[in-house]
């Protein structure tokens, strides 16, 4: 009993020193170069990948890490607003302006796009393939009663779904809208088991096509356009944020370097993102 | 993605040592072992003092104790990120996402349980060892310490149940911590995640490991509950 006791304390000890040399250590640079910023994003820019490419350009260059957090669009800019991020990389470009316009962020730019797109079933039971505007596609699976999977987390993907619904003139949802409260991989996954429709970024569906049992039916259609902006939290609110960071992070997205970055990245030959802005003001 | 293929892959991560899963595993031990050492220099004391009270005396502080006991992970999150948020009263200190956010929350979700188990088992035996320490002469002190150690199964058993608690709870540490890779994301958190993004193996690996922790974690429950027979 004693012998275990000694190994206990032992494997305490060995938690407690390993958990100080984890902290952070002040190595008293001169150049005032941050350890780390905390950037909230999208789960559609996060699931995809891509940050795992940009990020460790950005450290190695700058010497400061970025935490990524993923929350959903309306999420993140609620923990931005709040000050407990230093940025934004979010889509949903008129909340976004107008947030930037009320003061709460700044530095704002149209970083990349790409589209949504409408998946479902392969057997496709609303017939939506031969359809090619999306309010016409949503009516379908309404007036169908054909199930449909929303993300249902104020995301910026469940508040363009919101919109279409809107633009489609249905406000009646029954038991066939699902609204399950997740982020985009795990909304798929359900649509997926469901054999339902659901609305996705084309970034997302694209990387985990290979695990889902749903195809596109339905892309293409202006409506259906999604731009990525990224945004520092104002300083004259939070004067704790490292703007200087941000806005080195949001300078490096929009120079060549970062933007060709973006271009290149694919997954199974196929580009997920766009650099650059793709809509008209 | 079959489950045994996922079970296989998983191994090999295990086996192999990957850099990414141990990473994970390791911060899961720091930040619940670190929170449950200091909920036990904090629930044993308290437990301790309840439990050689009179039981009329004590009954409110036993239900509020309960009552904690069962506060779910997700609610200690919420308390907490309100705490620290920016915005929130301790926003100054710009704890939120950090390991030592999900240590507090952790420890707060300790606390009660093991405080209250302690109480339990110092009822059980406290009261003759207490009289027997004060006959033979010793102060207030020494008698606690006595009870303590002559209870000392009973409040390994507590501690080892608080940690198998916040090791496997994912609510508190989601919230407070934010998941971020490298530096707040623990297994409960990476399950979540890897699931949703499809990662099925690494989902299946770290699951693995978390139901060893807990196997352990329970066999020595199991043998303090013998008082402590199977290991001497």
């Amino acid at each position: 009993m004693r012998v275990f006791f000694k190994l206990l304390c032992l494997t305490l000890a060995i938690i407690l020193i390993g958990g100080c040399s984890n902290a952070p250590v002040d190595k008293g640079e001169v150049d005032k170069v941050d350890e780390f910023i905390i950037l909230a994003t999208t789960t559609s820019t996060y699931d995809s990948g891509l940050l795992d490419v940009l990020l460790p350009v950005f450290s190695q260059k700058y010497g400061t890490k970025v935490r990524v957090i993923s929350q959903g669009t309306g999420q993140a800019l609620e923990t931005g607003k709040r000050g407990d991020a230093d940025l934004l990389l979010v889509h949903d470009r008129a909340s976004e302006l107008q947030l930037v316009e009320e003061g709460h962020f700044t530095d704002r730019q149209d970083v990349m796009f790409n589209d949504f797109i409408v998946v479902g079933p392969s057997a496709d039971p609303a017939g939506l393939k031969g359809i090619e505007k999306v309010t016409d596609a949503f009516t379908a699976i309404a007036f169908g009663g054909h199930t449909f999977v929303s993300r249902g987390d104020d995301s910026g993907t469940n508040r363009k779904e919101l919109s279409l619904w809107e633009k489609a003139g249905i406000g009646d949802f029954k038991d066939w809208y699902l609204s399950v409260g997740q982020g985009m991989g795990d909304t798929l996954r359900m649509a997926g088991e469901k054999q339902a429709y659901t609305l996705t970024d084309r970034a997302t569906y694209l990387s985990l096509k290979n695990s889902l049992d749903l195809e596109i039916v339905l892309e293409g259609d202006s409506l259906l356009f999604n731009q990525y902006g990224i945004m520092a939290v104002n300083p004259a609110n939070h004067s704790h944020v490292k703007y200087e960071s941000a806005v080195k992070f949001i300078d490096f997205l929009m120079s060549s370097e970062g933007q060709e970055l973006i271009a290149f990245f694919q997954i199974g030959g196929e580009g997920l993102f766009f650099p650059g802005k793709g809509v008209d003001d | 993605m079959s489950l045994l293929k996922g079970i296989a892959e998983a191994f090999s991560l295990i086996l192999t040592l990957d850099p990414y899963l141990t990473q994970i595993v390791l911060l899961s031990l720091q930040v619940s072992g670190l929170a449950v050492f200091f909920a036990a220099l904090a629930g044993v004391p308290l437990g301790t003092y309840l439990g050689l009270k009179p039981q009329e005396r004590t009954r409110f502080a036993g239900k509020l104790l309960y009552t904690l006991m069962g506060m779910p992970p997700v609610v200690a999150g919420l308390l907490f990120y309100l705490l620290f948020s920016r915005m929130g009263p301790f926003g100054v200190l710009g704890l939120l996402y950090t390991p030592t956010a999900m240590i507090l929350a952790q420890f707060v979700l300790a606390v009660p349980i093991i405080a209250a188990l302690t109480m339990i088992g110092i009822r059980s035996r406290g009261k003759d060892v207490q009289e027997t320490a004060r006959t033979l002469g010793a102060g207030r002190l020494l008698t606690a310490w006595t009870v303590v150690r002559e209870s000392r199964f009973a409040i390994s058993g507590a501690i080892v149940t608080g940690l198998g608690r916040v090791i496997a709870e994912v609510g508190a540490v989601m919230i407070v911590g934010g998941n971020i890779e490298g530096h707040t994301r623990v297994m409960t958190t990476a399950i979540v995640l890897e699931t949703g993004k499809g990662n099925f193996e690494l989902a299946v690996g770290l699951g693995l490991v978390l139901l060893i922790i807990s196997f352990v974690i329970n066999s020595l429950l199991y043998s303090f509950q013998g008082g402590g027979k199977e290991i001497a």
